[in-house]
């Protein structure tokens, strides 16, 4: 396959999952039962007046989709201008609203809150990776030991464990050890500097932990069978004959014949990972996107529970398509042009 | 039935096919008969005094008593119902939609096929936790929603794994045959093609029982589970808001391990059932991922599918 029609091939598709993305998001607020004024309208006793106005001010009053009556009459720059148009318009400005609760701006929130759930994820992702690799690899070397067992029952373990109870274990386990929540102990603030983020560290390593132990079940089942497999092959055997190390045999054949199907994992579960940050900002209160989704959830936020929608799912696209074109740079079976 | 009768032999000859099918049992048995077994009723009026609240194991309460000072163990044996609920009933569902659009991609192949798939990739992309939480939120809390909302996003896989058996059967012979006798396409897929998919399908289907079961417990835990039941999952959500501080472990932790419990019982079964149907996956241990990504990467499996006697010709 030549490299430049599997990128368009790609790109495509995830143009074309952002834009289903946009559109679902923009509709699931809609079609459902209800009057959307509703959402807004907390007492009964507001006048009739004053509903009209927030119809008015939310463009509520206008149709959904398109506009039919002005179809007929010819009015085309009218067709138009209705609720759909609207909110691509605020989109492509980068207008979520204004959140129902806080009264701020949903994109200010957001991006006071991307950072702390990145953080979270990458680090918890690297030192998932990194572990899962390696002992996925000590397992397949000491295949049928004690350690090998050990590393598969942990993997049946965790398939079956919710992340958000494998969170709360950890909170009775290590009570008045480590910080069980938020981000920073109250009090301190960014200008005490070092002080400070040490403590953000130590606020870091529960949240951190319950991602890892979890999510590196998965990539360590992974590279332990992909590197049993290439133990078996002939030139293994080859290798050993000429005389090198184990260790070389490990880095040179087996690591790197595993990158290919740990980077096709790795993009594949990360839809799964953002929900496990959700379960773990939510226990350990770590104030990120998660944790603001379940504080949308709570207070019936739906604008916020909208944008943070929204960002995750076009975080993941992206990264899925990143993880793809890295993909054509890593399979020798993709052609360079 | 004589396929089916061989795979009941083989499995109940493996030990920890055995173990989860006999865990699954008492799970089973909790949710049949919790009128009988659960020493409370959960939805009966009760007084309570300061003490009763979050108060611990005794001889009359051995799991001690909730935030409402109510017994836990009740509630527990009551949440069975329905955590075996969604995930029966949920896997049931994706299992339909996964084997029909699996089915249909596979066999008639071309702009069918790349339809299907690029809605399953797309279903697939998105994350499956944010996108629960605002259809739930939106729409409402309910027992319905939740099964409904978890089987029309989890049925993706079994499309997948469909599909790439329904590739290889339906240039097998005595396929070819039954079209050359003038079978109907409707025809070859029922009485031909899909007899040979279902074992496989059934073994899948067991493994996303567990998935859908976790997913119900983590809405519940959100705060998204029906208001009308007390489910494991909303038993954690309390727990988590008011037993953490208390150290009330008894309210927080069997509700959890009840959780584990059923989901391994089910993994457990669901690997053997797949050891079994698709011997070729030889994992000798929880699944062969290099399957999965070549499964999940659209390309055909990587070895050509053993004969297995011929169905329904």
């Amino acid at each position: 396959m030549q490299r430049s029609d599997y990128l368009l091939r790609k790109i495509g598709f995830a143009i074309a999952t952002l834009l289903v993305v946009v559109i679902f998001n923009f509709f699931l607020f809609r079609i459902l039962p209800g009057d959307p004024v509703k959402l807004i309208i907390h007492s009964p006793r507001m006048t009739r007046e004053a509903q009209e106005r927030i119809r008015v001010t939310f463009g509520l009053d206008r149709p959904i989709w398109l506009d039919v009556e002005a179809l007929k009459t010819g009015d085309l720059p009218r067709v138009f201008d209705t609720q759909f148009t609207a909110y691509v318009r605020n989109l492509l400005h980068g207008d979520l609203g204004i959140s129902f609760a806080t009264r701020r701006d949903v994109v200010d929130l957001l991006r006071e809150r991307l950072w702390r759930t990145v953080v979270l994820i990458i680090l918890g992702e690297v030192l998932a990776i990194f572990f899962g690799i390696a002992l996925g690899m000590l397992a397949a070397w000491r295949r049928g030991s004690k350690l090998d067992t050990g590393i598969l029952l942990w993997g049946l373990f965790t398939w079956a464990m919710p992340t958000f109870f494998f969170g709360i274990i950890l909170i009775l386990l290590t009570r008045g050890i480590l910080p069980v929540g938020g981000m920073s102990t109250p009090g301190l603030r960014p200008d005490d500097g070092w002080v400070f983020w040490k403590d953000v560290g130590r606020h870091l390593i529960l949240p951190t932990l319950t991602l890892t132990l979890l999510y590196m079940s998965e990539y360590m089942l992974i590279m332990r069978s992909s590197v049993v497999e290439v133990l078996s092959e002939d030139y293994i055997l080859t290798a050993k004959a000429k005389g090198l190390s184990t260790f070389d045999i490990f880095r040179r054949h087996a690591l790197k014949n595993s990158m290919l199907p740990m980077v096709t994992i790795i993009a594949l579960t990360l839809g799964y990972t953002v929900g496990g940050a959700i379960q773990v900002e939510t226990v350990f209160s770590w104030p990120g996107i998660g944790r603001l989704m379940f504080e949308a959830v709570q207070k019936r936020d739906y604008p916020v529970l909208q944008g943070s929608f929204l960002l995750l799912a076009v975080s993941v696209i992206l990264a899925n398509l990143l993880a793809d074109l890295l993909y054509t740079f890593l399979d020798p079976r993709v052609k360079p042009d | 039935m004589d396929q089916f009768k061989k795979i009941w032999q083989t499995f109940i000859s493996k030990p920890m096919a055995v173990v989860g099918a006999l865990m699954l049992l008492v799970v089973l048995i909790m949710a049949l008969f919790a009128p009988w077994l659960a020493p409370y009723d959960p939805q009966e009026h009760i007084d309570v005094s300061i003490s009763d609240i979050l108060a611990p194991p005794d001889a009359e309460h051995l799991l001690g008593r909730d935030d409402a000072g109510k017994d836990v163990l009740s509630s527990l044996i009551f949440g069975a119902r329905v955590s075996l609920i969604v995930g029966f009933v949920s896997s049931f569902f994706s299992m339909f939609i996964g084997t029909t659009v699996g089915l249909a991609a596979g066999y008639y192949g071309g702009r069918v096929s790349n339809v299907l798939m690029r809605f399953t990739d797309f279903l697939m992309v998105i994350p499956d936790l944010p996108l629960m939480l605002v259809i739930i939120s939106v729409w409402g809390r309910g027992l319905w929603k939740i099964i409904l909302v978890i089987s029309i996003l989890y049925w993706t896989y079994t499309a997948r794994l469909v599909r790439s058996q329904v590739l290889s059967i339906k240039e097998r012979q005595f396929v070819l045959r039954a079209r050359a006798l003038g079978a109907s396409n409707f025809r070859i897929i029922i009485r031909h093609i899909l007899p040979q998919v279902l074992p496989l399908i059934i073994a899948q289907a067991v493994l996303d029982i567990s998935s859908s079961i976790i997913a119900e417990s983590t809405l519940s835990f959100l705060g998204l589970g029906d208001p009308m039941l007390v489910s494991w999952g909303m038993m954690l959500n309390f727990a988590f808001e008011r037993a953490v501080s208390r150290m009330a472990w008894w309210f927080l932790l069997p509700p959890g391990f009840a959780i584990v419990w059923v989901s391994l019982a089910i993994i457990l079964i669901g690997n053997a059932l797949e050891e079994i149907v698709n011997p070729r996956l030889k994992t000798h241990h929880l699944f062969n991922p290099r399957n999965m990504v070549s499964l999940l990467m659209g390309k055909p499996p990587l070895v050509e599918p053993e004969p297995t006697p011929e169905v329904g010709t």
